[in-house]
């Protein structure tokens, strides 16, 4: 712990030595300049710091990271999506979108937020592919349709495909991230039939990228993962999947406010019912916690104010890949499935019938994740001494891995 | 008129979708054609086939990540209709409350973030006075809000250090200078810090329905028979966070975005005046925010459903869903010359291409979206829709409302037909929702502070066909189902933006967004703002529009109308 607290500091002493661009201040003058006092900012990094699953130790060294960086130039690209990743990020509190893209990363092409329409639009992402080669994160949001040659999907006067555009902007792309669970899996234009022959990001351009899956992505996920890049300057710890590990390392499960009431054999039975004015496991409504990875129960959304469980409704699962097809019907356990399915069948109804069964990643039959907690895995990154050179960058397997 | 200058807009950002519009210009840089075209398609009711139907709700909502919750609600209801269950009182109130939120949150954001820099240019508003700029607010709000010289000194502050950086971010290449602007220095300053406020205003509303509906966007607490939040409804300090969120996101709304359009509607009136954007002269909705516990049609709304022709005030005709049909000529999908009603489609995929260098081949086949008309005819759907249908039938609230804007701004009846007109009207319209919340609010708690704390009705799954429709933030939206054997065998979605961005059809009809790109005159053929302004006055959100029905071209049996 204490050596890697020591490799930071000698990572931002050597930041620190580097001249800011002249007429730049850092992110924390212009922070401050808004209004914010040194107390806002000391709360902010405390929080980013436990969110990136870090230990307190850190806390000085997140907050002195913030003063030296400068803008980092993003570009967002929609695919076959619904927005609902871009509507999820414009809810982000800490920090709010404003100081997201005023202060701490430029959006330089985003469809729904820009300015700019039509041959502006075009001619300002032209600009910065180029400008900004090797420096830019990549963010796709929506699944790639690779059918009738990718023309499902068209962008632009020319009529480029979604492929040959996502493939230019990736190219030359610092980092690309697959936002929600249609860039990072297909999600559900992938779902059977699949009518367009989508996949995800990574998947469709044969590439590595970093998944922040979600249907959509929490906004903390999305800014979280991004200030990991602002700040750390490399990739976060991945899980199988590519998932940042300080978001998708723990089960839904494992931390779920209802936890006490499956060990305790009690269930919501009906939608309504009095278990359900209680706040009983709703694992027979068929809650797909157990299954997922995610921190949905540990910051919830929209700023911790409620989350799908809290509200009384079973997670369906949608951090995973493939979750459509193999996670539904959502309002029954999958061990009442009368057909089989990739998560196996059998060990559900086991659990059903006996209240106190205490479900395990192993014995739920799913992919298993390399490490059971975020925590040992950020103790053994590829952590590059220099600083300068960006580590951990190959997901430790990779799409077509997976399969 | 020879040549003529066609200018392309791809991708129209600031909307929600992939969305393509091309013009052509006379020499006098008026627009003479107008071509309205999606880029995407998904095919989201093809995979709806053959899932568990209480699953309707969380699959088809992924048709849009904006108006997430209205294809929630929507698609349950079909549902709910097939198997012939009434939800219980408190369930249709949660969902209204549920609903509100959506509307809100969608009206804001769309006015703020993805329209009011067609209006507004934040760069000249760096030359603003402060303190002049305090004064002028007052001249739309008694109250205005989050306004201060000292407030309007730090806007300016935030907002040239990102120009001086260089890196413009979002602002990067807006038609900024452009002289279709109006307004002074001040009140670009004016907008500008409320499309900052707005940021934050969006998100308490966003918290509002995660209250209730456990998460924003795509909310999940909307089940068939009911709602499953029964939890947070029976907790006072749940429905005080809801409530006191809303009544902030109104306080918003009747000190900011309110006046905002007073200043707009003053500032533009010429444009009003002159009905730019005017377009299809025919107008539908089919209603929402149920206040009784009937079946659709029967009970009583808070919008009104019906339908305007020809732009002729004095009548609204009872809206007839057996009217609906849906038209492929020029959409890339197989089809039978003309329309024919949704369930009698067959719909097969049929992608013909581009022309070589990227353009629409317009005599062709040349977008996703289909053509839905009502009696043969394209409507325009939308909050300007649900204005005039509601006020030409002769409802209090929103006649209330409008006068209201027409004594404080001198408009003219006849102004409410162009892009200013449509853009009020949403304004309008989330005003009277954040009203009528309270209310909603107050009949919970009486409900279950009397003891009925009911959410659910239990059913039985069997075979059935059913269909909802009813207003989502964009226009008239349905959805129809067809269950058998414990699946669903049918799904079909007819969408707003589908009405509002459809193709030309087989009469040569245009669509509204194409009628009302027509004699629209250009100042800068190279920056198409006026373009932008009417495409961006109807809110268009092309991920909803953008669908198929059955691609084995499967028939289904058409549905009874009720009423």
């Amino acid at each position: 712990m204490e050596e890697i607290a020591e490799q930071v500091d000698r990572r931002l002493d050597l930041l620190e030595q580097v001249e800011p661009q002249p007429g730049r201040g850092s992110i924390l003058d212009r922070l401050f300049s808004t209004g914010l006092t040194r107390r806002d900012f000391m709360r902010w990094s405390s929080m980013m710091t436990a969110a990136l699953m870090l230990p307190p130790i850190f806390e000085p060294r997140v907050a002195r990271a913030a003063t030296l960086s400068t803008r980092l130039p993003v570009v967002w690209i929609n695919l076959a999506d619904c927005d609902g990743n871009t509507e999820s990020l414009l809810r982000t509190a800490d920090p709010d979108f404003a100081t997201v893209i005023l202060d701490t990363i430029s959006l330089e092409y985003n469809e729904t937020v820009m300015a700019a329409a039509g041959e502006a639009a075009e001619a300002h992402l032209d600009e910065i592919l180029e400008k900004e080669r090797g420096n830019y994160v990549a963010m796709f949001e929506g699944a790639l349709p690779t059918g009738l040659g990718g023309a499902y999907l068209t962008i632009g006067s020319k009529g480029e495909t979604g492929l040959a555009l996502a493939r230019r902007v990736a190219s030359g792309a610092k980092a690309v991230m697959a936002v929600g669970t249609c860039a990072t899996f297909g999600g559900i234009p992938a779902a059977a039939p699949n009518p367009t022959g989508a996949k995800g990001v990574g998947e469709a351009l044969g590439i590595p990228v970093i998944n922040i899956s979600g249907c959509p992505a929490n906004a903390t996920n999305i800014v979280g993962t991004l200030l990991d890049v602002v700040m750390f300057g490399r990739m976060p710890a991945l899980d199988q999947y590519s998932r940042p590990l300080w978001a998708y390392g723990r089960r839904i499960h494992d931390n779920c406010e209802r936890r006490g009431h499956f060990d305790a054999g009690e269930y919501v039975l009906q939608w309504g019912d009095a278990g359900a004015e209680q706040g009983w496991c709703l694992f027979k409504m068929g809650c797909k916690g157990p299954y997922t990875f995610n921190n949905c129960s540990l910051i919830r959304w929209n700023q911790g104010t409620s989350w799908p469980i809290r509200a009384g409704h079973g997670c369906i699962g949608c951090s995973e890949p493939d979750f459509w097809d193999s996670m539904a019907p959502y309002e029954q356990p999958l061990g009442e499935k009368v057909y089989g399915s990739a998560l196996g069948i059998g060990i559900d109804a086991k659990a059903n019938t006996v209240g106190e069964w205490a479900l395990g990643a192993a014995a739920a039959g799913i992919a298993v994740h390399a490490a059971a907690t975020a925590v040992r895995n950020r103790l053994t990154p590829a952590w590059n001494e220099a600083g300068s050179e960006p580590a951990g960058q190959e997901p430790s397997v990779s799409p077509k891995e997976r399969e | 008129m020879a040549t003529l200058k066609r200018v392309t807009i791809d991708p129209v950002t600031r909307i929600e979708g992939h969305l393509r519009i091309e013009v052509d210009l006379d020499a006098d840089n008026v627009v003479r054609e107008a071509y309205s075209s999606s880029t995407l398609f998904r095919g989201i009711e093809l995979v709806l086939k053959n899932r568990d139907p209480r699953d309707a709700g969380l699959l088809a909502q992924r048709i849009c990540g904006v108006c997430t919750y209205s294809h929630l609600e929507r698609a349950t209801e079909a549902v709910e209709a097939a198997l012939g269950i009434q939800v219980p009182p408190n369930a249709r109130i949660l969902r209204n409350l549920l609903h509100a939120a959506t509307f809100m949150h969608d009206h804001v954001v769309h006015f703020y973030h993805l329209h009011a820099m067609d209006w507004f240019d934040p760069v000249a508003a760096l030359q603003a006075s402060p303190a002049k700029a305090a004064a002028e607010a007052l001249h739309y709000a008694d109250t205005p809000y989050n306004t201060s010289e000292a407030t309007y000194r730090a806007v300016q502050a935030r907002i040239k250090q990102v120009v001086d950086s260089g890196q413009l971010g979002p602002f990067a290449n807006g038609f900024w200078g452009h002289p279709a602007y109006r307004l002074t220095p001040e009140q670009n300053l004016i907008l500008l810090s409320h499309y900052l406020d707005a940021l934050n205003v969006q998100r308490i509303i966003a918290q509002a329905q995660a209250v209730f509906g456990g998460k924003n966007p795509h909310p999940q607490t909307v089940v068939v028979g009911g709602v499953a939040s029964v939890m947070d409804m029976e907790d006072p300090s749940r429905v005080g966070e809801f409530l006191y969120k809303m009544k902030s996101a109104g306080q918003f709304v009747s000190q900011a975005y309110l006046p905002d359009l007073r200043l707009l509607g003053q500032a533009y009136k010429e444009e009003a005046a002159a009905g730019i954007g005017n377009g299809v002269p025919n107008f539908m909705d089919y209603g929402g925010f149920p206040l009784e516990d009937l079946p659709w049609p029967q009970a009583r709304e808070l919008f009104v459903k019906g339908v305007i022709l020809n732009r002729d005030l004095s009548r609204v005709h009872p809206l007839d869903p057996a009217k609906i049909t849906e038209d492929v000529t020029h959409a890339w999908y197989q089809g039978p010359e003309k329309g024919l009603p949704p369930f009698d489609e067959e719909t097969l995929p049929h992608y013909t291409g581009l022309e070589p260098d990227g353009q629409l081949q317009r005599s062709g086949k040349y977008s996703w979206i289909k053509a839905p008309r009502y009696d043969g005819k394209p409507m325009e759907g939308g909050p300007l829709a649900r204005l005039l249908i509601a006020t030409a039938a002769g409802d209090e609230a929103f006649i209330r409302l409008k006068q209201q804007f027409e004594r404080d701004t001198g408009w003219e009846p006849s102004y409410w037909f162009s892009t200013v007109g449509r853009t009020v009207a949403r304004g309008l319209e989330t005003a009277l929702l954040a009203e009528a919340v309270p209310g909603w609010v107050n009949e919970l708690v009486e409900n279950v502070s009397r003891g009925q704390t009911e959410t659910y009705r239990p059913y039985e799954l069997k075979d059935g066909e059913g269909f909802a429709l009813g207003a989502a933030p964009r226009g008239a939206l349905g959805h129809w189902v067809k269950i058998k054997d414990g699946k669903i065998a049918g799904y079909q979605a007819v969408v707003p933006s589908t009405w509002n961005a459809s193709p030309r059809d087989h009469l040569g009809q245009l669509g509204p967004y194409e009628a009302a790109l027509i004699h629209t005159r250009l100042a800068k053929p190279d920056q198409p703002l006026e373009v932008l302004r009417t495409i961006h006055s109807f809110d268009p959100c092309i991920a909803c529009a953008v669908h198929v029905i059955d691609a084995e071209g499967q028939e289904l049996a058409q549905f009874e109308v009720r009423g």
